[in-house]
């Protein structure tokens, strides 16, 4: 007898294991699971709390790469591979692939979607100006920006050029600063179509038409005739866009951090290495938008969420992307990167960014005030599908007229020839 | 012998042949089959199926051109610099390469102190990573780099090393013999000691000049071993692509833009991705080497000693 009490007891417990295990694999079968990747680890916080909000549901969190999301995720998308939920740089160049959730949400959330994110959605849509799709949402945006150092202002006894300056008023104080405080460079802008553009736009090229064209005009013109200028008399340096060639992207934000340069024309996201590198060993601060005969213009940027057509679970990504629009989980996101505010409201409204230092949030203040004057077709040029197609080749005929391989108009003549070979050859 | 013997031995080679053919068939063949079908097809689909016949177009966009001598009246403008930094590049390159390497293997192949530890030295660079070679020479050749660290230290003005087209070209020869020029010596190196000794020895007892002995003994001698290191050089310099990548990114400009640099950038780093483009650019440049190859080949033949 005391030798059948176990054997019933070891019956008894397989079969609770089997029943635990099968209930576990039918609750596993019906969980609902979607891969989101992103390139800052700290997000994985919202898929947390979504998972806790929505028991039942799974989110594959997976961290990657800026580089990926430009290189991989296009030849993954490319062959029906790839997340549910990424992380976009290039917000139309994708679209095609994007999955629009208009049907998977409420009519008071679509509303809510176009209420906060209007001027993001258009981009979005890669240039579809019939349609009214929804592909994702964008928390926080990236605005080009200049950033000058303030303490070689005070040595060198000049006053800082006022809200309104031109690029041109920049380039001269700089040069007046850098000549009297020995400074190596007087402005420096990153090698980057990008942030070109900023001044482009600034002297009134419209860069891309109704039709999805790429245009040469003559504000385009100015602009590089000023750019390779500030090149040819020693105000920018051939380090970043006379030294490399093709589409090599290079910022040498270092030598800002290290006092070698007055002026530097980069980008929001640096404003976190800016703070917590240079700390209190000069003063520096982040100015309005330099302007040009068309307006005082920086371009927007930065990563969109959005979902993929090729998901099997388009339901759980609508209510993914619209639990990271919500206004609770945009404020955490801000707050956990010192990002711009993009959505209206919190525009209007101004994000807390409780661990930042005071110089941070006068930085972002600064930006997120030249947000309303980011004007439609900097957003209609960001989310043209041949956006980056016209970056690649700007970036690399710009660097030909800096080492007189070819003259300004035959340059920009070779941009449109490229941008119309990209147009063409996805056009079949 | 029986018949069925023979047919038995005709077949065994190809069996033990046939993992390796396989193994060619899927890793080289096949690849060059799907090159040819997206070279002659146009889009940026990935798939096949969803790219449409386009002939030859792609063909004649990159051939397109004005005045070949050129480039800026050439459809595909960068195409032909990175050819014409190519026609440059690939002799300077190859020349500088087998001379240096041909007499450090010299060197190393006599009797000199710590023989074995110079060998490693020379060997060194090439186990690196190309990445980390271009990465390291970055860092010696930047504006704030440890060369013109060194040249400011002794007084010297900072040197733009990078940012003159001429320099950026002259430093990418320099940094890419530099990395390989290790693998081409031990090469050269094995040829010289399968050289009889004895025929040194007589070539001392008649008294013969060093010269004499290097230009009648020893590069006779080693001419296989050259034309076989002559042919890999070659095919490795036409191939450069890492090391200026990391180094100029083919600047300034398009100075040191390479061939293969040109079929990267226009199929995987632009977008949208141009992969017709890009298949017909490498399957020139690759009938270009076969027609190179070959040549030499014949050429070599005739001289009756390959």
């Amino acid at each position: 007898m005391t030798g059948r009490r176990p054997a019933c007891a070891i019956a008894r417990a397989c079969r609770f294991a089997l029943g635990l295990t099968a209930s576990i694999a039918i609750a596993v079968a019906h969980a609902q699971e979607i891969s989101v990747q992103h390139i800052h680890a700290d997000e994985r916080a919202a898929a947390v709390k979504f998972m806790k909000e929505n028991p039942g549901t799974k989110i594959d969190f997976r961290v990657v790469s800026f580089q990926s999301l430009l290189e991989s995720l296009p030849v993954q998308l490319a062959s029906g591979e790839g997340p549910d939920i990424s992380m976009v740089a290039d917000w139309g160049g994708l679209s095609r692939y994007y999955l629009d959730i208009r049907p998977y949400l409420t009519a008071a959330q679509a509303a809510y979607f176009e209420r906060e994110f209007g001027p993001i959605l258009a981009p979005m849509r890669g240039g579809d100006t019939k349609s009214n799709a929804i592909y994702g949402m964008a928390g926080a945006v990236t605005l080009n920006g200049a950033f000058v150092n303030l303490t070689l202002f005070r040595q060198a006894h000049v006053e800082l050029p006022p809200p309104g300056a031109t690029w041109d008023d920049w380039a001269a104080a700089a040069r007046k600063v850098a000549k009297a405080t020995h400074t190596e460079m007087p402005m420096e802008m990153d090698r980057s179509a990008h942030r070109f553009a900023s001044l482009a736009l600034s002297y009134g090229a419209q860069l891309v038409d109704d039709q999805g064209r790429f245009v040469v005009d003559e504000g385009l013109k100015t602009a590089v005739a000023k750019f390779v200028g500030w090149h040819r008399d020693g105000t920018m340096p051939m380090d970043l866009w006379g030294a490399v060639g093709g589409t090599t992207h290079l910022d040498r934000f270092s030598d800002f951090m290290n006092g070698k340069v007055v002026f530097y024309f980069g980008g929001s996201w640096s404003l976190f290495l800016m703070d917590k590198t240079v700390g209190d060993n000069f003063d520096w601060k982040v100015v309005d938008a330099p302007c040009g005969t068309a307006g005082c213009v920086v371009m927007p940027g930065g990563g969109a969420m959005v979902g993929f057509r090729h998901t099997k679970h388009p339901r759980l990504v609508a209510r993914y992307l619209a639990f990271l629009a919500r206004e609770d989980n945009m404020r955490e996101a801000l707050a956990r990167h010192a990002n711009i505010p993009a959505a209206a409201t919190i525009v209007k409204t101004g994000a807390q960014y409780p661990n930042d230092s005071e110089r941070v949030r006068a930085a972002l203040a600064a930006f997120t005030r030249q947000m309303p004057n980011v004007p439609e077709r900097a957003y209609a040029f960001q989310g043209w599908r041949f956006q980056r197609a016209a970056l690649n080749a700007l970036t690399t005929r710009i660097s030909q007229i800096l080492t007189n391989e070819l003259d300004i108009d035959t340059a920009l003549a070779f941009v449109k020839k490229d941008v119309d070979l990209a147009i063409r050859a996805s056009s079949y | 012998m029986g018949s069925g013997d023979r047919g038995v031995r005709r077949w065994v080679p190809w069996l033990f042949l046939a993992p390796n053919l396989a193994i060619i068939a899927v890793f080289s063949l096949l690849p060059v089959l799907v090159n040819v079908m997206y070279s002659v097809t146009g889009s940026d689909n990935l798939w096949p199926s969803e790219r449409p016949f386009v002939g030859f177009e792609n063909f004649s966009t990159l051939l397109e051109c004005g005045n070949y001598f050129d480039p800026a009246t050439c459809s595909r403008d960068l195409f032909w610099r990175a050819v014409g930094n190519a026609i440059v590049f690939v002799p300077t390159q190859v020349a500088v390469m087998i001379g240096f390497a041909l007499v450090t293997a010299i060197a190393l192949n006599r009797n000199i102190r710590a023989r074995g530890f110079f060998r490693g030295v020379f060997f060194f660079p090439v186990m690196l990573s190309p990445v980390v070679v271009a990465m390291t020479w970055l860092w010696v050749l930047q504006r704030d780099g440890a060369l013109n660290g060194v040249l400011g230290a002794l007084g010297f003005e900072q040197v733009t090393w990078l940012t003159d087209p001429s320099r950026a070209f002259r430093w990418s020869v320099f940094v890419t013999v530099w990395a390989h020029m290790g693998f081409y010596t031990i090469i050269l190196l094995a040829g010289l000691q399968s050289i009889p000794a004895d025929i040194y020895e007589a070539a001392k007892m008649d008294r013969a000049s060093p010269w004499r002995v290097f230009t009648r003994i020893t590069l006779p001698m080693l001419k296989p071993v050259l034309l076989v290191v002559f042919i890999l050089a070659v095919i490795r310099s036409v191939q450069t692509f890492d090391e200026i990548y990391v180094l100029t990114g083919g600047g300034p400009g398009t100075a040191t833009k390479m061939i293969v640099h040109y079929i990267f950038d226009t199929g995987f780093a632009v977008m949208p991705r141009n992969y017709g483009l890009a298949a017909a650019a490498s399957l020139i440049l690759g009938a270009a080497l076969f027609v190179f190859t070959a040549l030499q080949m014949r050429l070599s033949r005739g001289g009756g000693n390959a």
